[in-house]
């Protein structure tokens, strides 16, 4: 027969078709949702006190001869530039997609969580800049000590702005984590009609756990429990 | 007018084989040089346009939707009939096509009917391999039902969207067609004239329903495929959109048109509510296979169908027909319905109701057996009556259903004019006078899929045809009169709108040449539509132009051609004087109420040919040979 | 019943569309919501003034043909519901009734509450079919189907083509719909053939129609008169995953001079 139509058409790309940018979005967004994960877990040692967690600082910064680190922020920088690559590709073709709006519009099955993930998305991107600042250069840190992780903490959770921002922040990321968890499975056809409310709950869980697990660190330090 | 059947000398069972061989063939490289016309993208329409372009010739489709796949084949609900006796209970090609003659009273056409039958295998096969997604059993394989007056399980189904499925593995067939350039598809499209030249069809004239332009398309041959013409009846269960416009175009050019009396009321549609209902909606007959049809013996009971105890309750359906009880066929089952009504023994607010009642198979079966077999009917039930009928029965009334009437064709679907081909519904077709339930979805798919591929390459084969001028005067005649007819419609600019003329020609129909004729009803109803008719080409406004999207010229378009078609139905109807399927006369039954056909008269097809707007269109016959079966009363007592 | 409509009128889809106020006296409750507006548009007529432009067929919910936007939701307030199923009942007496066309770049609106959605046969037309050629099929079967993958198959198969899916999503995303015809066809045996083609050639020409990406907020699931699931979404996202990956998969053996 002659040459079948499916042959085609079949040449665009995956990294410029839709569903192929989502997939970028759910692979990066599980890598940062990992690392979310085990930052957080490598945070509780706050709790062990100044020995511990700076301890724990310094063998991440010479884990295999110092290029462990190195190695670890090519890998998240990469993963944040294609992730908000995607997403700021998707969003403007979306945006372009509907001209305009409608006069009237009653949501119905979508949740806060998801209607506020660009946004979220964007407070999270200038958070984490803030955080790099704060914490990692040290820039926007008042009293910033190299080495003195268990210090740099205390000291700059106890500016009760720089905890309120925290806060703030670690709510949006757990809006965004509420529906980017649930979406990753999702777009990446990990799913099942029975297990569905199960992939939720987990979701759900796991951007609670987030939260709760981060906004320990500022209110641990401003009611004094970690000093 | 040539009737010609031409219908293949040979034993029954080895016509079509043998004509399929007598063809002659179009050499594949010359095929691309051919063009055809297909009119309407229904089973008949979109199977007819993706095989032919298949085989390799272009292909031309119009529809008026926006869409090939919203033609209304997709609203179908209950199932197609196929001889595969899967189920092991007698059933055969034979026995299908014996049941179909019967079925439609003896005024079907032996051969055309048997060949139906043959092909009806095929189309299963075809529909499965193209992804129609029909009901299985656990073991994997196809799953049937017994369906609208059949004694054996020959019904192939998909939920109760057999229709839908069908028509979109028609649709996906045909839109692979379109994607490789083999079809070009041009929807909003409604044809307005026949271009015939030189006694041959070479081509339509489309109005572009969006931006108005009157196009002209030539070919080398042209097939209708556009459906029935029931919405003369204003409320029916077609779509809004079923018009006669393209068949009606075609009979004024010469096509004859056959048995237009013929028109099926379907028993199970959701009665009437009020004076502005703009249609009726079908209930799936499958429903009569586990539903218990019933009125209160007493005239005038008002009581709620749950008050009527069991012994106070006429199940005259399974009283009068016994061994086919509420699966009596379409034509039986409404006339009863009628006879209760008009008894006074109809329910709800309007009298003109039956119930259809699932207490029985709810008990027997569970609500749940129940919800998987029908759920979405009840649903759609509910929905429009906001009852549920797992608690409360149905109520259910016959209504205008499907035509088995329309254009002559002979054995390869060819009208009376050469090069015009007819499929689907539009045709005269296969089911006689009534037609069976799962058979007219059989009917399109035979005729697009395994007959049209055939008879086509034949037609292109013997006739050579020089290429048509777009500027010869026919062609521009009929444009013209595209325009004419556009600009006159436009320019009544009356006090009365298209619709009110459409319902008033609709009450006509339905009182006098409804479910029950007589002569005299009949006549009287044959004197009010000229004057209807005339009024309304003095007295329509159309409002707005007719360079854009306008709905009400185009159903003023289509209202004008009802006007024309249902004096032509009730005039068939006078002519046909015995009772036989759906056309019942009452001064042709049997003491206890039954159909008595006339066969010494009236064993022929009518087949009517236009004489100008003036003058009466002349009546001619088809006889109808039955060679291989006995011609016997239709009896499901 | 009495109601006040907004209704959304656009002469063609060249001049901008406003909104109009037209008051509906004497609506029964019985009426679906396009015999209300039948009535309304009777009413027009007669006073000399153009009918409201709605597309509509078959009037019993499964042509797909009609479709608008009524006070915020696709097809109205009812779940399941297609705009000619949904009946006045469903509104109170008073009630003010918004009524908007389909909005997206790929539904251009071609007048009033008429919109063109041709982009939905291309996104067939490019690869929604099995290649099946008439006359070939074995018999139907030679090849037994899972009840439950025909099961599954027929609820995806249940789209109708209304575009209710693409109305309702912030992004106006056509993926319910094209993920519908994927499941539809990927789940039965028959289309297994043609499966991975079929995913990459229906995606790639939903993405060249311009229509927005999913961000699973699900409203073309609440909005869809079928019940089409997002589940089918997955379903396509796999498959497009797995078709990317294994793509050139023949053009990479060597040695394989492409038949004779």
């Amino acid at each position: 027969m002659t040459v079948s139509a499916l042959a085609l058409r079949a040449n665009a790309t995956f990294i410029g078709s839709t569903v192929g940018r989502k997939v970028v979005m759910a692979v990066t967004g599980a890598i940062l949702i990992g690392f979310v994960f085990v930052h957080m877990i490598g945070n509780m040692q706050l709790y062990l006190g100044p020995e511990a967690l700076n301890h724990y600082a310094v063998f991440l910064r010479t884990f295999l001869h110092g290029a462990g680190i190195w190695i670890f922020r090519a890998v998240m920088l990469t993963a944040v530039v294609l992730h908000v690559w995607a997403a700021t590709t998707l969003t403007l073709d979306s945006w372009a997609a509907r001209p305009q709006g409608y006069r009237l519009w009653e949501p119905k099955e979508s949740t806060y969580a998801s209607r506020t993930l660009r946004w979220g998305g964007v407070l999270l991107a200038l958070f984490i800049v803030y955080h790099l600042l704060h914490f990692t250069v040290g820039s926007a840190h008042p009293d910033f000590r190299e080495g003195d992780v268990y210090h740099n903490v205390v000291a700059g959770f106890q500016v009760w702005y720089a905890s309120a921002i925290y806060i703030a922040a670690m709510i949006a990321l757990g809006l965004h984590l509420d529906h980017g968890l649930w979406s990753l499975f999702q777009t990446l056809g990990l799913q099942h009609p029975r297990y569905k409310r199960y992939i939720r709950l987990f979701a759900h869980g796991f951007a609670l756990l987030i939260v709760l697990g981060n906004i320990s660190f500022p209110i641990a330090v401003l009611t004094g429990v970690v000093k | 007018m040539n009737l010609d059947p031409k219908v293949p000398s040979g034993p029954l069972a080895e016509k079509w084989s043998k004509t399929k061989f007598d063809y002659k063939l179009v050499n594949p490289s010359n095929k691309r040089k051919y063009s055809v016309i297909m009119v309407g993208s229904g089973l008949a329409g979109a199977g007819g346009a993706a095989s032919l372009a298949e085989l390799g010739y272009y292909v031309k489709c119009f529809c008026y939707q926006d869409s090939p796949r919203r033609a209304h084949s997709i609203a179908a609900q209950g199932g197609i009939n196929a001889a595969k006796n899967y189920h092991n209970d007698g059933d055969s090609v034979w026995r299908l096509f014996y049941d179909t003659v019967k079925g439609g009273d003896f005024r079907a056409r032996e051969a055309n009917v048997y060949r139906l039958a043959e092909v009806s295998n095929s189309i299963i096969d075809q529909c499965a391999a193209l992804g129609v997604p029909f009901a299985r059993e656990y073991g994997g394989l196809l799953d049937n039902r017994s369906f609208g007056g059949a004694q054996v399980s020959r019904t192939f189904y998909a939920r109760g969207q057999t229709g839908q499925q069908l028509l979109l593995g028609a649709y996906q067939a045909l839109e692979r067609q379109i994607g490789r350039g083999q079809v070009q598809m041009f929807t909003r499209h409604e044809m307005q004239e026949l271009i015939v030249v030189d006694g041959r069809a070479r081509g339509i004239v489309v109005r572009d329903m969006v931006t108005g332009a009157v196009e002209t398309h030539l070919a080398d041959a042209v097939c209708l495929a556009t459906g029935g013409y029931g919405n003369v009846y204003f409320l029916s269960t077609y779509a809004k959109g079923c018009n006669g416009t393209a068949i009606w175009r075609a009979y004024k050019k010469g096509a004859g048109f056959a048995n237009p009396c013929f028109t099926q009321i379907h028993p199970t549609c959701i009665p009437v509510t009020g004076e502005h209902q703009s249609k009726l909606t079908l209930m799936s007959e499958s429903l009569r296979n586990d539903g218990r049809i019933w009125v209160p013996k007493k005239q005038g009971d008002t009581r709620a169908p749950g008050d009527v105890p069991e012994d106070e309750r006429d199940y005259y359906l399974e009283r009068k027909y016994p061994s086919y009880g509420n699966l009596a066929p379409r034509d039986i089952s409404s006339r009863a319905a009628k006879q209760v009504c008009d008894e006074g023994r109809g329910v709800g607010a309007t009298g003109l109701g039956v119930y259809l009642d699932f207490a029985e198979s709810i008990g027997r079966l569970g609500e749940d057996t129940i919800r998987e077999k029908y759920g979405n009917l009840f649903e759609m039930y509910e929905r429009i009556t906001a009852e549920d009928p797992y608690t409360v029965p149905m109520r259910i009334f016959p209504a205008t259903h499907y035509t088995m009437g329309g254009l002559w064709v002979d054995y390869n679907l060819q009208s009376s004019i050469p090069g015009l081909f007819v499929l689907g519904e539009a045709n005269f077709s296969d089911h006689g006078a009534n037609r069976l339930g799962a058979s007219a979805l059989m009917q399109g798919l035979a005729d697009g899929y395994f007959v049209i591929p055939y008879t086509m390459g034949d037609y292109l084969a013997r006739t050579k045809q020089a290429p048509l001028a777009a500027d010869h005067p026919d062609v521009r005649a009929a444009e013209a009169a595209v325009a004419g007819r556009t600009q006159r419609l436009l320019g009544i600019k009356g006090k009365r709108t298209v619709t009110s003329f459409h319902r008033a020609l609709g009450r006509i129909m339905w009182e006098h040449c409804g479910m029950a004729r007589n002569a005299a009803d009949l006549k009287a109803g044959l004197a009010k539509i000229p004057p209807l008719r005339e009024e309304f080409w003095r007295n329509v406004t159309v409002p707005g132009s007719g360079d854009e999207i306008n709905q009400s010229l185009e159903m003023a378009g289509r209202v004008a051609d009802f006007l024309e078609l249902g004096e032509l139905i009730i005039r068939d109807a006078l002519e046909r004087d015995e009772s036989c399927g759906c056309h019942f006369r009452e001064e042709h039954q049997t003491p206890d109420g039954e159909a008595l056909r006339d066969d010494q008269r009236f064993t022929h097809v009518a087949v009517w040919e236009y004489q100008g707007d003036a003058a009466t269109p002349v009546r001619h016959q088809e006889a109808l040979t039955y060679e291989n079966i006995q011609l016997a009363t239709r009896s499901y007592k | 019943m009495n109601l006040t409509l907004h209704v959304w009128r656009q002469q063609n889809a060249r001049t901008p569309g406003r909104f109009v106020t037209y008051e509906a006296h004497d609506i029964s409750p019985d009426m679906s919501f396009l015999e209300m507006l039948d009535v309304v548009n009777e009413r027009l007529i007669e006073g000399g003034e153009d009918p409201i432009a709605f597309d509509h067929d078959c009037r019993e919910g499964i042509c797909g043909t009609c479709g608008v936007v009524v006070n915020g939701r696709p097809h109205g307030p009812r779940e399941r519901t297609t705009a000619c199923q949904l009946h006045m009942r469903s509104f109170a007496d008073g009630d003010s009734i918004t009524i908007e066309p389909w909005r997206a770049k790929a539904f251009p609106v071609l007048k009033d509450l008429i919109v063109d959605r041709g982009a939905l046969d291309r996104i067939i037309a490019a690869g929604g079919f099995i290649s099946a050629p008439i006359g070939s099929a074995p018999d139907a079967n030679a090849i037994p189907v899972r009840k439950v993958l025909a099961e599954l198959s027929m609820d995806a198969a249940a789209c109708i083509g209304c575009g209710a899916c693409v109305a309702a999503c912030p992004n106006a995303s056509a993926m319910l719909f094209t993920a519908a015809k994927v499941s539809h066809l990927g789940l039965l045996p028959q289309g297994q053939p043609e499966r991975f083609d079929r995913v990459r050639a229906m995606v790639a020409q939903m993405d060249a129609e311009a229509f927005g990406s999913c961000t699973n907020h699900e409203e073309c699931e609440a909005a869809c008169p079928k019940g089409i699931t997002v589940e089918t979404i997955g379903r396509m996202n796999a498959d497009y995953v797995m078709a990317s990956l294994t793509v050139g998969r023949r053009a990479a053996r060597l040695g394989d001079s492409g038949g004779g």
